[in-house]
């Protein structure tokens, strides 16, 4: 045993035992979040719960979400002190009727519990998940199921009350939106006009004559919704919640329903995979604790394109500055230990100097430039698209800065001596020979550069990213792209509906669906670059021998 | 013919040769200056904040006529002014060249023996007993977009004259203070009297008239000679100044003086009392031109005047001392005509100028203190410019203790806003940053071992196919956006720990014994060479039983040792508070985060020790340990070192996990069950609530330079390390 400790084997395997916890710890944590990302979406079967005593009874229908067996004296709202018990959190849902969405039910008491057929999960527009029993279907007043065609009856008129959501949505947000924008576009027009002292009486009628025209539109358009709103309005259910009490559900507040209790193995899989998708093309409801998480998607994705364009080019001429022109000496190893260290500063810092010098000064200046005619509101002297992606430029620029400059020191001098003793000029072995074969550290760099932009959410607080934004930054009024527009991002909106949202229990399942999707397209970026970075080893590798 | 074509096909690509070359110098100089752009904005945005004060004299005049200046007061913007004279004319006059606007008598009936204010209202009183209260103020109008200021004067108490003294004497000192429930008035009668009355303010709903209604009078006598009478705006306190050096506390209550009072030594005689804004403050002007700031304590018996701060060393008496209006700066004039300006709270002296032997008799500040208006026993009046942005602002202020208003001692506090008006922020940076050298450090506490250890391994044991995977793996790990790890640490990590206390102890205690007794299950193996390089992999299972182990054993532990709860124990027994976000979870979390960032360098670094010394020592007999520790360990330990350093300097920066998995409380507590704020996740709360160039502001800019200029020299500092160790290794 002595000399087994002398050996230092067992040291050995303490270092080993440290590697293992790193291991344990990534693993873990990955698994962890897609466990509890993607079991939200698996519309798990509804238990009734009958609890009977001496005085009174009482059924509960509710989700089970975990169960636990724990001793009884651990337990501090029950009386029982001895043996265990089993407790459960579930989830009840009907928020408008109980309060709150979740409660421990402990198995005193209990009589039974099963899975009826029968019992209903409707998700909500308001209120979150309802859960209960169809009785009937009511179009106004006059009922219009009956037991055998009851569940098809409402499916239909439930697919009928989507629709018109549906034509309502479009037609707000698309006609009526793009009539708000043009009329907007006219008053900044106008004023323009009276700042720049131009304002003739035929340009004055000009914009008359059209802001009237929109507005004959707008009142058409107006009409065509209230008609859509009547008809929404139509249809309506009775059910029955697990007190007994019956809730009338008018049709429009309703988004899904389903039976889970009915559903076969097929079905779910079928109802899991369409959640998901809905998770990830819908827009968020209720202060972005339910819905989906489209609008926040497509920011992230925006403002990684933006910033990727914005960054690439400064990077690599940077880049090819400081290895292929610039002579060497003490200064430029400094200024290279300087910009390597920059990727060390806290993404914080980026943040501030964003606000500061993009936001309130370029933003500031741009505005009192070229538009005075909307002033006092700021159009770029505001956290916006374009700032959050300069500012992530800025942030990543080292990255790409770093891994351009390893790539051109891996081609072999040998090659570019060809290449200028064959009588080309310095740029053309520059164009021809050497950018592309760094080609692929430069894309390394990029694609860290982006990973490291879609993960980042501390400079993007001061920058550009809103909880709620109510336009994408790219739609279909001129001029397209709207780089002063704020913008949702993955990241915030985990940081949003985690920390700043009034449910956050009954948010908890979609803040990590969200993780689960970011750490997806993060840890897919990292390792195309990992593997793009081996390839290109291996490569200079054979070259150099 | 060819010749020239190719001659002009050459100087083109010569002519593009030379271009790229520009464009790419260009280019690349244009991007580092833009990184370092950095820098020099946040400097630049910071420098405002430490520039001194400035006082220029802009205008003077003389004063026609004989009576003599008793209060003065200035418009918000500085540009007209008010006198009230001791003839009884109130004259508003433009502060640039002093020319009458408006000169109101006031028809008094008997001659002004006292003067006093309070803001706008001016108090008079007369020598038959009676007081008369004015309000003076500009009203503005923009006929013809032109700023056009017209003054106004009133009587808010009615225009008659208000009894005081019911024995009718002249009132030589006065003060009046007003707040929600009710008006105060006290004076010094010539018989040296003190009367103070009380009033109920009504102000009728219909007319807006104020009235009010005698509440209580009473007074006191008294041999010495007081010089001077302070009412607090709280109607609770008054002081007065009595010849010797003695300064008095007397006492208020609604049924006026209780019986209580309390003398303070100064020693020096007092010329001057004034309160500093907010009223809770005195300002003591003495005659060797010294200003004390007094306030009163809460001591254990109750609540003592206690001596704060001083200001001010000329050998001259105090003659004027000016309050602002909105902060809690002040004027000061004495005898030899020097005119100071102070703050109170950073105990700073901003800029001063002589008037050349005048004596100031009166000051007033406009509500900015932008301007300064001053007279001077030769009814001379001065109108002064006084550039003056950040004087609360000081290496004290920022780094000391300060000893603020309505606090028992003075402390590092960072409390940057809140809801009332009169609220002064705090801007000590010491809370927060030693809340982010705590935060760092339990991340380090957890991180160095574990990277260090597993650099270890993974560099000189590991099977290279199993390293293979786990680099990669630890760079994913570096990858995670600290977002999602800051969602868990507070969502899922924190309370997790809350319940499984004693588990998650039990489990730091219980691994590294685990580690050993399993190794010495696999050394009794009778092939061990299967398993050479590939011990990590086999200790991952053990890793998570003993995860599992320890969780099973949170309860029953907590009830064997902690009596079943180890949170109440501890706070029973030991006095510790619990957090549920405290820096246990942080230093978890940003462990993790930072594991990967030592992990790599160190690993870099002890991989690339030359085989040819690792051969050598294994070769003179030294088993695998042995060398780790006397052979690669040394030669790599600056590298590690410098690994260390780079870490540290994540964890400095690191925002959105102490965000989110702290409760972000500017606490100086070492407790490892407490949260904290840091410097960075103070930034990200703060900054988009902050005013554009206020104080604030460039506080936190402060801070953002002071994050940037920590990480920037830690890191250049750690590269330098690594940099000279490459070339030692290239030598060998």
């Amino acid at each position: 045993m002595k000399n087994w400790f002398n050996s230092g084997t067992p040291w050995i395997w303490l270092n080993a035992g440290a590697i293992s916890i790193a291991l344990v710890a990534v693993f873990g944590l990955l698994f962890l979040i897609l466990i509890r990302g993607m079991s939200h979406f698996w519309p798990a079967n509804v238990e009734a719960f009958y609890y009977q005593n001496a005085e009174n009874s009482l059924t509960v229908i509710a989700e089970i979400i975990e169960s636990e067996t724990v001793p009884a004296d651990t337990v501090r709202d029950i009386d029982i002190k001895e043996g265990n018990i089993t407790r459960y959190l579930v989830k009840t849902g009907n928020r408008d009727l109980l309060g709150s969405d979740f409660r421990w039910l402990y198995d005193i008491d209990l009589v039974r519990y099963e899975q009826p057929d029968n019992v209903m999960v409707l998700e909500r527009i308001e209120w979150g998940n309802f859960y209960g029993y169809l009785n009937s279907v009511y179009e106004y007043d006059t009922k219009v199921s009956n037991e055998g065609n009851l569940w098809s009856e409402f499916e239909s008129r439930l697919k009928r009350s989507a629709d018109i959501r549906q034509q309502i949505l479009d037609l707000e947000q698309g006609e009526i939106g793009a009539i708000n924008y043009q009329l907007e576009r006219l008053r900044l027009k106008e004023r323009r006009l009276i700042i720049d002292n131009e304002l003739s009486d035929s340009a004055l009628n000009k914009i008359t004559e059209k802001r009237k025209a929109l507005k004959v539109e707008y009142a058409g358009l107006l009409k065509q919704t209230q008609v859509l709103y009547r008809d929404i309005n139509r249809d309506s259910i009775r059910a029955t919640v697990m007190d007994g009490k019956v809730v009338s559900i008018p049709l429009e507040k309703i988004v899904k329903a389903w039976q889970p209790n009915k559903f076969t193995l097929i079905e779910k899989l079928n109802f899991y995979v369409s959640s998901l998708w809905s998770f990830i093309v819908e827009n968020p409801r209720e202060a972005n604790t339910e819905g989906g998480i489209f609008p926040a998607i497509f920011g992230t994705v925006m403002m990684v394109i933006l910033m990727a364009i914005l960054v690439t080019p400064f990077g690599v001429i940077a880049a090819v500055y400081l290895r292929e022109y610039a002579r060497q000496g003490v200064v430029i190893r400094l200024i290279r230990i300087a910009v390597n260290n920059l990727a060390g500063v806290p993404s914080i810092v980026y943040g501030v100097f964003g606000l500061g010098f993009f936001v309130y000064f370029l933003g500031g200046n741009i505005d009192s430039l070229f538009y005075p005619e909307a002033q006092p509101a700021p159009t770029f002297g505001t956290p916006g698209l374009l700032w959050s992606s300069l500012t992530l430029a800025l942030l990543t620029l080292p990255v790409v800065i770093v891994a351009t400059e390893e790539g051109l020191s891996r081609i072999p001098v040998s090659l570019r001596e060809g290449s200028l003793g064959l009588g080309a000029t310095k740029v053309e072995t520059l164009w021809l020979v050497v950018l592309p074969m760094a080609s692929p550290a430069i894309m390394t760099g990029l694609i860290l550069a982006v990973a490291r932009a879609a993960g980042e959410v501390a400079p993007l607080m001061l920058v550009g990213v809103v909880k709620l934004a109510p336009d994408l930054p790219l739609d279909g009024n001129f001029p397209f792209l709207h780089l002063d527009r704020k913008f949702m991002h993955l990241g915030f909106h985990i940081y949003d509906v985690g920390f700043q949202s009034p449910n956050v229990e009954a948010a908890r399942p979609l803040v990590y669906a969200t993780s689960f999707l970011l750490v997806v397209v993060i840890v897919g970026l990292n390792l195309t670059a990992i593997n793009l970075r081996n390839k290109l080893r291996e490569k200079y590798r054979a070259l150099d021998n | 013919m060819k010749n020239q074509i190719l001659q002009q096909k050459y100087n083109q690509r010569a002519l593009k040769d030379r271009m790229a070359r520009y464009f790419v110098a260009v280019g690349g100089v244009s991007v580092i200056v833009a990184i370092l752009l950095i820098f020099f904005y946040l400097l630049q945005v910071v420098i405002p904040m430490f520039e001194s004060a400035e006082m220029s004299e802009e205008h003077s005049y003389r004063v026609t006529g004989e009576a003599r200046v008793m209060h003065l007061g200035l418009e918000e913007q500085g540009t007209m002014g008010v006198r009230f004279m001791d003839n009884g004319n109130v004259v508003f006059f433009k502060s640039g060249s002093g020319e009458i606007v408006k000169d109101v008598n006031l028809n008094l009936s008997a001659k002004i023996s006292s003067i006093s204010f309070n803001l706008d209202r001016v108090i008079l009183g007369l020598d038959n007993g009676y007081v008369k209260i004015v309000r003076y103020g500009f009203d503005l109008s923009y006929p013809n977009d032109i700023r056009t200021i017209t003054p106004v004067l009133e009587f808010p108490l009615g225009e008659e004259l208000i009894l005081l003294d019911e024995s009718k004497k002249a009132l030589i000192q006065i003060d009046i203070q007003i707040n929600e429930e009710g008006l105060g008035i006290v004076a010094r009668t010539l018989d040296n009297r003190l009367v103070y009355a009380r009033y109920q303010q009504e102000e009728s709903f219909i007319s807006e008239e104020v009235t009010i209604e005698l509440e209580s009078r009473s007074e006191r006598s008294f041999e010495e000679t007081i010089s001077s009478i302070v009412l607090t705006p709280a109607l609770d306190h008054l002081y007065a100044a009595i010849d010797g050096g003695v300064l008095r506390d007397y006492s208020l209550d609604e049924e006026g003086f209780n019986d209580n009072h309390t003398d303070y030594k100064i020693r020096k005689n007092i010329t001057e009392l004034k309160l500093l804004l907010g009223g809770t403050s005195l300002l003591i002007g003495l005659e060797n031109g010294e200003v004390q700031q007094w306030m009163s304590v809460r001591h254990e018996h109750g609540r003592v005047f206690t001596f704060i701060r001083n200001f001010h060393e000329t050998q001259y008496p105090v003659t004027e001392i000016a309050i602002e209006q909105q902060r809690k700066g002040f004027a000061v004039a004495d005898e030899k005509g020097e005119i100071t300006l102070y703050y109170a709270t950073s105990q700073r002296t901003l800029t001063s100028i002589n008037t050349a032997g005048k004596i100031i008799t009166h000051l007033a500040w406009s509500a900015r203190a932008q301007n300064l208006l001053a007279v001077d026993d030769q009814g001379k009046i001065y109108l002064y410019e006084v550039d003056n942005e950040y004087p609360e602002i000081s290496w004290d202020v920022l780094w000391g203790k300060i000893w603020y208003e309505g606090y028992d001692e003075s402390d590092y506090i960072w409390q940057s806003s809140a809801s009332t008006n009169e609220f002064e922020p705090k801007f000590s940076l010491m809370p927060l940053t030693f809340g982010t050298v705590k935060a760092a450090f339990y991340a380090m506490l957890f991180a160095v071992p574990v990277a260090i250890l597993g650099a270890m391994f993974t560099a000189q044991f590991m099977a290279p196919r199993m390293r293979q995977v786990v680099k990669p793996s630890i760079e994913i790990m570096e990858a995670l956006p600290t977002v999602i790890l800051g969602f868990l640490a507070g969502l899922w990590l924190a309370p997790y720990v809350e319940t499984h206390l004693a588990g998650i102890f039990t489990l730091l205690l219980i691994l590294p014994f685990g580690f050993i007794l399993s190794a010495w299950i696999f050394s009794l193996l009778p092939n061990k060479s299967i398993i050479d390089g590939w011990e990590a992999a086999l200790l991952i299972p053990v890793v998570l039983l003993l995860i599992w182990l320890s969780m099973m054993l949170s309860g029953p532990v907590e009830n064997l040792f902690f009596n079943g709860d180890m949170r109440t124990y501890m706070s029973d027994e030991w006095g510790f508070n619990y957090d549920q976000r405290n820096a246990l979870v942080v230093g978890l979390i940003m462990g993790f985060a930072v594991i990967p960032t030592i992990f790599s360098i160190a690993e870099d670094a002890i991989f690339s020790v030359p085989q040819h010394l690792i051969r050598g020592s294994l070769a003179l007999g030294a088993s695998r340990w042995q060398t780790m520790l006397s052979v690669v360990m040394p030669a790599a330990s600056p590298a590690i070192f410098s690994a260390v350093m780079m870490g540290f300097g994540r964890a400095v920066g690191e925002t959105m996990i102490v965000l989110m998995a702290t409760g972000n409380t500017p606490l100086m507590d070492m407790s490892i069950f407490q949260g904290m704020r840091t410097l960075a996740a103070n930034i990200a709360v703060e900054v988009p609530e902050a005013e554009v160039a206020s104080t604030h502001y460039r506080i936190l800019f402060l801070a953002a330079f002071i994050l940037f200029m920590f990480t920037f020299v830690f890191n250049t500092f750690a590269e330098m390390i690594r940099h000279r160790l490459r070339k030692k290794y290239s030598g060998l």
